[in-house]
């Protein structure tokens, strides 16, 4: 596995053990010290791109949580 | 045709001889069930006295994280068609210039697929399409970027649509190609536009002059306010006239007549620097202590011009009220050139964001950081020297602090061996 996957893998593992379902960026990037910010953004939106992450943001804000099953229709359903 | 819901309290809005938004909205509803809900809601939340819609959402368009926002009504039960009423914010063009075709087509798509409503335009300047439901943002987004050439905006923890004023394409006084610095700065950061990974929302407006159409020193985190170095243009003739009464002062904007304009009481003396003196025939300037209020050139707009060696202040860390309280920017570089392809200024950008990212606490804005960090720390992040321009109010701080590399000679201090000779 190259370092840039195993950050990822580090990244999706931080976010499973934590009890909040959604993170702000600048707490994800605990997960990863040893990169700087700007490298961690691109690790983070790769994860989004793939699939693995999602954004959830009230409009002022953005935070990142974890993917469900059926998501957006448990939104819609007012379940979350 | 009867609207569904009653709405006593909304119908009070209608009254008087002011614009409300209650008529317009009633007017949609009677083809847009969903404007009828509103109403319905609004009055709700008017007699309830809170309000009714949920916090955000997980909605978007794939690949970005900002443009949309999650909308849900918590009263499905009563209002079913706005149950999910999602935003969505689209970019506006450089100094909202727009051609009627676009604006129809727009229109068109919105009146099929959203509930018809606009705001034209949310504060930071974005065309707000006002509810639509999560299986029409992707096919919205697709005829936006497809047959518009439209794209959405920031929101979140993003960079927000970059806001500029009419700048010169209409207006005689700006210092600045606002339109091409607004393009520049959205095509070059498409990336912190779109996908969001800053501590909390960064705003960029940028002014032609400093009369700052678009309030950019109190609304941008990063404010470009166009100005000059050299001298206030002058044309004596023109002031003897305006003083004669031959021209009208202020533009017209205080009164279309011609009146003879009381130079030393409504000029001389309103100046804040006292730099300009008129002996009866000649005004004199003393540029060298003009702040560039541009009140002079207001009221004489024909016979005082901003001067031709033009560029910008660059200020950073305004913000509204929301962590800590209002605050206006402080200046940065007092005067940058500002040319394409402005490397000077994306240079000065990305070590500001470095430090931001870095440091920032969730939700603190760039000027919040560098209350709570000082501008000390802000300035050598960014590789600025100090400068008394910089300045807001004299002997506002009676502490200097300085650091060992910048004093002469310098001086090292051992904490350490400090603490063996004082006990604690």
């Amino acid at each position: 596995m190259s370092s840039k996957e195993e950050a990822k893998e580090r990244i999706i593992n931080w976010m499973k053990e934590q009890k909040k379902s959604k993170h702000y960026f600048n707490d994800i990037c605990k997960a990863v010290p040893e990169i700087n910010m700007r490298e961690a953004k691109k690790l983070i939106n790769e994860l989004v791109s793939e699939g693995r992450l999602r954004y959830w943001t009230s409009g002022s804000t953005t935070m990142y949580m974890l993917p469900g099953v059926d998501d957006v229709e448990k939104e819609e359903k007012g379940m979350v | 045709m009867a609207l569904k819901h009653k709405t006593p309290m909304l119908d009070e809005l209608m009254k008087g001889p002011w614009p409300s938004f209650v008529t317009d909205i009633k007017r949609v509803a009677e083809r847009k069930p969903q404007c009828d809900d509103i109403l319905g809601l609004m009055e709700l939340s008017y007699k309830d006295r809170e309000g009714h819609w949920k916090h955000g959402g997980i909605v978007g368009v794939f690949g970005y994280g900002g443009g949309v926002i999650g909308r849900y009504c918590d009263r499905p039960d009563l209002f079913p068609n706005v149950a999910h009423f999602h935003t969505m914010r689209v970019n506006q063009p450089a100094s909202k210039f727009y051609k009627t075709d676009v604006l129809r087509k727009l229109c068109d798509i919105w009146e099929e697929k959203g509930s018809g409503l606009f705001n034209f335009h949310g504060s930071t300047g974005d065309i707000i399409l006002l509810g639509t439901t999560t299986d029409q943002l992707e096919a919205i987004f697709y005829e936006l970027t497809h047959e518009l050439g439209m794209d959405l905006g920031g929101s979140g923890s993003n960079m927000r649509t970059p806001e500029g004023c009419v700048g010169r394409a209409r207006c005689e006084w700006s210092c600045l190609d606002t339109q091409d610095i607004v393009y520049d700065i959205t095509m070059r950061y498409q990336d912190e536009l779109h996908r969001p990974a800053f501590p909390y929302k960064f705003k960029f407006k940028v002014s032609g002059c400093p009369n700052d159409c678009v309030a950019a020193i109190a609304r941008a985190d990063c404010s470009i306010i166009g100005t000059w170095r050299d001298k206030i243009r002058i044309d004596q003739e023109a002031v003897r006239a305006y003083v004669g009464g031959e021209l009208v002062p202020h533009g017209g904007a205080d009164g279309p007549e011609k009146r003879p304009l009381d130079i030393q009481a409504e000029v001389i003396d309103k100046c804040p620097t006292k730099c300009m003196e008129w002996d009866g025939k000649n005004l004199k300037i003393w540029d060298e202590d003009c702040v560039r209020c541009m009140h002079c050139i207001n009221i004489m707009p024909r016979a005082l011009r901003p001067g031709e060696d033009v560029g910008a202040t660059i200020l950073v860390g305004s913000k509204a009220p929301i962590l800590e309280g209002a605050q206006l920017s402080s200046v940065i570089i007092p005067f940058m050139k500002m040319e394409p392809p402005y490397e000077e200024f994306h240079e000065f950008v990305g070590k500001m964001w470095d430090w931001w990212m870095e440091h920032g606490k969730n939700r603190e804005r760039l000027g919040e950081l560098i209350q709570r960090l000082g501008m000390r720390e802000f300035l050598r992040a960014t590789d600025v020297k100090p400068d008394p321009r910089m300045v807001n109010t004299p002997r506002y701080n009676p502490y200097i602090f300085y650091d060992p590399d910048d004093v002469p000679g310098g001086w090292s201090r051992d904490p350490k061996a400090y603490r063996e000779r004082h006990q604690p």
